[in-house]
């Protein structure tokens, strides 16, 4: 059987790429994914604890995890589109109109 | 047997995170989350919960991410430009800070629970966690319908050709 | 882990898996002469009756003809997406296989989850059509993926519910034990089957399985009257192969699930010696299957094609409200009950 630290350190590697991407990313698109890679890292958490403690709480949040990012994935590409049709560009460093 | 399991699944995951940021053209950034998303799937049928993994890949490789790839297509974007890069030398912070971020959260959890996972008591069948969702988080439940109202009424109203 | 790849359990997966892989494609390529057939005498001419007797060496002549052909790449298309969309959209309509019953034990594996695997890698399929589409570099693929990857996420809603009914007459939704739990007959003559329980949610299933898996009345995607020929226009040889390939085989899964769902999948009355006895829940199966398989066949062939506004509306306005009115009404007769 597998330990359960080894699926923590997973999620913490993947939530860690996750971050980086959000750093790194200059494509708007680039750092929702790099949101739902955080996401994901989440989830593995959730379920190992799920299955370490034999409660079910945590797979049912996962659920609600889920649900969140649908509704966020949904809303923010709504608002890329809406970015694309007065800009042109999908590059972060251009949408810097509010900047000193 | 399972051990190698384990880390084709994880091997694959990381692979495919790493690729989301190393890729110029947001759609293999988008392909290879789908990649890490159906190997979270995996990870998550060893962990026993069959019924999430595969609402992972209904909900969200096969809805979600299909979203992403159809904005990928329909703005039709070429390689990433590298123009107004004035802040790269950020890039160059960002990687170590995030490593040595790492290197700290690895610290604190490279001997929580190293015993082997407990023989579990409620299994994650669909039952299971139907029960769960209907009687103890009912409430959340019924608010996250409300927030897909919500989500759906703002999609569309972003989405317009006139705001 | 060498004596678990060796150990009996493992080899006999394996065996199981390539019998049902090798029986598959034989069958999706009769299915391809039988379509041509019976489109043909529906509209009153002889279809492909040349190569061999009844035509019935055609598919072997197409195979060769597509195994031989010149591997074409349109000018600008990307090369690494151009070559994986057709497996992208070949291996989940193989994979759906692996959990359907064929008879009595005669399953790849049996999951908890079975059905759900089957919902899971059709909306994976989607996949293949949307990047065949966008990786051809050519406006008709573009807009036939386009729509179809609409159209394809609008009715997996309708095709999930649908089931809804059925999974709570059955409590269960591993595949095996939703066939067990329509054994038996009334009165002697008429099957327990869920199409007497669930006629609305059948209805809803199989207008929703056509749009699915791309078939006329919803294939808008690949009309041949105004696409020339959609997301695989620029496909050729080995390459379509495996586009036809797969829409046959999401045909034929969806088909089968439909049989175990509503028809009892391999229930049938069962008579004769013991050797018989044996085979015939399979070819109860493969009977009700060919019955489905005629019916979709009969339908390419007459009904036309819907325009794209009206598929759409119909999708969001009427099925999907008549799908969850299928779901309260079942629940609340199963609650009161």
């Amino acid at each position: 059987m597998i330990p359960l630290n080894w699926y923590l350190i997973l999620s913490a590697v993947l939530f860690l790429l996750g971050v980086l991407g959000f750093f790194v990313k200059r494509n708007i698109i680039g750092l929702l994914l790099s949101v739902e890679i955080m996401l994901n890292a989440v989830n593995l958490t959730f379920v190992a604890f799920s299955s370490k403690n034999g409660q079910i709480s945590g797979q049912v949040f996962v659920f609600f995890v889920l649900v969140v990012a649908a509704a966020e994935a949904a809303v923010g590409l709504a608002l890329v589109i809406a970015m694309f049709r007065n800009r042109e560009t999908l590059n972060v460093d251009r949408s810097n109109l509010l900047k000193w | 047997m399972i051990e190698a399991i384990f880390f084709l699944f994880a091997a694959l995951a990381v692979g495919a995170a790493i690729n989301v940021l190393v890729q110029k053209h947001v759609l293999y950034s988008a392909l290879s989350l789908i990649v890490l998303l159906v190997s979270m799937s995996g990870l998550f049928i060893l962990l026993e919960a069959d019924f999430l993994a595969v609402i992972n890949v209904i909900v969200y490789a096969g809805a979600i991410m299909v979203l992403f790839v159809f904005v990928i297509m329909l703005l039709n974007l070429p390689a990433d430009e590298d123009g107004a890069d004035r802040l790269r030398w950020l890039k160059f912070l960002g990687i170590p800070m995030a490593l040595f971020l790492l290197f700290m959260i690895l610290a604190t959890l490279w001997n929580v629970g190293s015993e082997t996972l407990v023989e579990r008591q409620t299994a994650g069948t669909p039952e299971a966690i139907g029960r769960s969702l209907f009687t103890d988080y009912l409430l959340p439940f019924e608010v996250t319908s409300l927030l897909i109202l919500i989500a759906l009424m703002g999609a569309v109203v972003f989405a317009k050709k006139e705001l | 882990m060498i004596e678990y790849l060796t150990s009996q359990t493992f080899l006999l997966m394996i065996l199981k898996m390539l019998i049902v892989f090798g029986g598959l494609m034989g069958a999706f390529a009769y299915l391809s002469l039988v379509e041509r057939r019976v489109m043909a005498f529906v509209q009153m001419r002889p279809g492909p009756n040349r190569v061999g007797p009844f035509g019935l060496l055609q598919p072997i002549a197409d195979g060769l003809k597509f195994l031989f052909k010149e591997q074409v790449r349109p000018t600008g298309a990307n090369e690494w997406l151009y070559l994986i969309a057709p497996l992208i959209s070949l291996v989940p309509a193989l994979l759906s296989f692996a959990v359907i019953p064929f008879g009595p034990a005669l399953q790849v594996t049996d999951l908890n989850v079975a059905l759900l695997v089957v919902f899971a890698v059709g909306s994976l399929s989607v996949y293949g059509i949307v990047l065949g589409g966008w990786a051809s570099n050519s406006k008709y693929p573009l807009i036939a993926s386009m729509r179809s990857s609409a159209q394809m996420i609008s009715y997996e809603l309708s095709l999930t519910l649908s089931v809804v009914g059925v999974l709570m007459l059955a409590n269960t939704l591993s595949l095996v034990k939703l066939v067990e739990s329509q054994e038996g007959m009334w009165f002697g003559f008429i099957p327990k089957w869920n199409i007497f329980f669930q006629p609305v949610a059948f209805i809803i299933y199989m207008i929703a399985a056509t749009a699915e898996t791309n078939r006329l009345p919803f294939d808008l995607a690949e009309s041949e009257q105004e696409l020339v020929s959609g997301w695989h226009t620029e496909y050729s040889g080995m390459k379509f192969a495996m586009y036809m390939i797969a829409e046959y085989g999401n045909l034929t899964a969806t088909v089968c699930i439909a049989t175990i769902l509503f028809f009892g999948g391999w229930n049938g009355p069962s008579f004769g010696p013991d050797w018989l006895r044996l085979i015939l829940p399979t070819i109860w199966f493969v009977l009700k299957i060919a019955v489905f398989i005629f019916i979709y066949v009969l339908a390419r062939s007459t009904v036309p094609r819907i325009r794209y506004d009206q598929l759409m509306r119909f999708g969001w306005k009427y099925m999907l409200p008549i799908a969850l009115a299928n779901i309260l009404i079942t629940s609340f007769l199963v609650a009161i009950s």
